[in-house]
């Protein structure tokens, strides 16, 4: 008798074998002759530059410590949910329990509210955005020869 | 062991099936033709594909870090398919009953944010570092939506095991239910079953949480119009670039059986599983005659047949979406997850205890 954790526990062996085994099987058939071009870092045919590993925008980890403050409050929330909400629960305290529950409940989620939008008026949930600045054009011409022309040749184009 | 050995001829045929249906989908919403030349309207195409990446040579990148990238496909498939260990296929074949089941779904699947990290930054290439930070910020993101969603379902039906919470949504029901799942309006349906036993009506506002959590379903798959990580525009194919062959296959094939593993749940949690639409009227024992016994032959092909086809009619509307909605920019993905799901799922949150406390009383 396998429990139900030795259930899991095969799915994740069995899937693991199954790509091992996969591997092995399609390595008779697939051709194995690499040389230098093969083996280059893929980079639309230009030579790479540098490494890739290197240091990345900060806004990436803002995004994973919110996560990190939500995923455990909400580890929380489960035990509460399939608690609170039980039937013999409420005819043991003869319905009041059920409502101290609710409150509970309301309480927690309103302290995660306030989790949320701290970094909300914080700024830390809205994504920056570079600044693009609209490029002066630097051309001799003046651009009222470029309208003159445009408006000659109006009639021209289709519209 | 029969439901390993299920699930995986299960995802197997699957992907068959749905890389041909993507393609003609893909194909007919483009008025185009898809691929016609593989047998009758194409359809041996998928198998055409799978023979060509079998004989794929397999690269590894001179650069890339070996351990990380050839284990890579290992951590990501496996997360996935062991998700499928506590759904249940039908009314009585279950990999795992354990008690803990939506939530190790919850957990084991986060697991692939690792193995998509493992792949991008091992593999030495900027593409693939772009595309997996992506895809990780993005999955940890929805996240929080997604698990709050299946906590205001958890709260509905006070269990965690997703056998169960299938079983109180049809005629087999232990406990009674009523209609709405409110008891002071003296309905019973367990007699009647069908489409009224399910969650979207006996907690008529989880139809908002069902989107919240299909929303949140599509951007954990990586699908359009969440597919900023692999957006071939832009980073070639985002953190899977570099492989080749039967590690790419597996790669894709995780991705298409998170697809189907986010369906099933969706009709699990929401439209009621294994269990048949179709409610007993009178005399005419519908919702009886299209379930059978659980643990009998009839029982089990019902029951998976209704499953399958609310999951396929599922991953059907998300080919829809991808082939209709644009790609939203980086700054609208994280502003609809944190400014608009999180905030509404928690409010959904709290009128489901509410609602829960109405049924019992």
């Amino acid at each position: 008798m396998v429990s139900d954790f030795g259930n899991i526990l095969l799915f994740i062996v069995g899937a693991i074998i199954f790509i091992r085994l996969g591997l092995w099987v399609t390595r008779l058939f697939r051709a194995n002759n690499p040389n230098i071009e093969k083996l280059s870092t893929y980079e639309c045919g230009e030579e790479t530059l540098g490494s890739a590993w290197r240091q990345f925008n900060v806004r990436f980890y803002v995004i994973a410590l919110v996560f990190v403050l939500f995923e455990i409050e909400m580890v929380f929330l489960f035990p509460w949910a399939v608690t609170f909400g039980n039937e013999l629960f409420f005819v043991q305290t003869k319905g009041w329990g059920l409502w101290i529950g609710v409150l509970e409940g309301i309480l927690f989620i309103g302290i995660l509210g306030f989790g949320l939008i701290y970094p909300w008026k914080k700024g830390h949930l809205t994504w920056i955005k570079p600044t693009i600045s609209p490029k002066v054009p630097c051309a001799k011409v003046p651009s009222y020869l470029y309208e003159q022309i445009n408006k000659k040749y109006e009639r021209h184009s289709v519209s | 062991m029969t439901a390993f050995l299920i699930s995986l001829g299960l995802l197997l045929i699957y992907i068959l099936l749905a890389g041909y249906a993507e393609r003609k989908t893909a194909a007919f919403i483009q008025d185009r033709l898809g691929p016609t030349e593989m047998g009758p309207k194409g359809i041996f195409v998928m198998i055409a594909d799978g023979l060509k990446l079998i004989q794929k040579e397999d690269i590894i990148p001179q650069k890339a870090h070996r351990f990380f990238f050839l284990s890579a496909p290992f951590i990501i498939f496996m997360a996935v398919f062991a998700g499928f260990a506590v759904v249940p296929l039908t009314s009585s074949i279950i990999g795992s009953e354990t008690a803990t089941g939506v939530f190790y779904v919850l957990a084991i699947t986060s697991l692939d944010i690792i193995g998509i990290f493992m792949a991008g930054w091992g593999a030495n290439s900027k593409f693939t570092l772009y595309g997996a930070m992506r895809s990780v910020s993005q999955i940890v993101s929805y996240e929080v939506p997604l698990g709050l969603s299946v906590l205001s379902i958890v709260i509905i039906s006070q269990s965690l095991n997703l056998q169960e919470i299938c079983k109180q949504q049809g005629i087999l029901s232990e406990q009674t239910q009523y209609l709405f799942g409110l008891k002071f309006l003296g309905i019973p349906t367990n007699s009647i079953g069908g489409f009224l036993c399910w969650n979207i009506v006996r907690f008529p506002l989880s139809i908002f949480v069902m989107l919240i959590f299909f929303i949140a379903g599509l951007a954990e798959s990586n699908r359009a119009p969440f597919d900023l990580p692999e957006s071939e525009s832009e980073i070639i194919g985002g953190f899977h670039t570099e492989y080749s062959g039967f590690r790419w296959a597996v790669v894709m094939l995780s991705e298409y059986a998170m697809m189907l593993l986010v369906c099933m749940l969706t009709s699990i949690l929401f439209l009621g599983g294994w269990n048949t639409p179709l409610p007993n009227i009178g005399s005419w024992k519908f919702a009886a005659w299209t379930t059978g016994t659980p643990g009998t032959f009839l029982g089990n092909i019902w029951s998976a047949f209704w499953l399958i086809s609310k999951s396929f009619l599922l991953i059907f509307l998300q080919m829809w979406i991808r082939w209709t909605f644009p790609r939203l920019r980086v700054d609208q993905l994280t502003d609809l997850s944190w400014k608009y799901l999180t905030p509404f799922a928690l409010g959904f949150v709290i009128l489901a205890s509410v609602w829960r406390v109405l049924m019992i009383i």
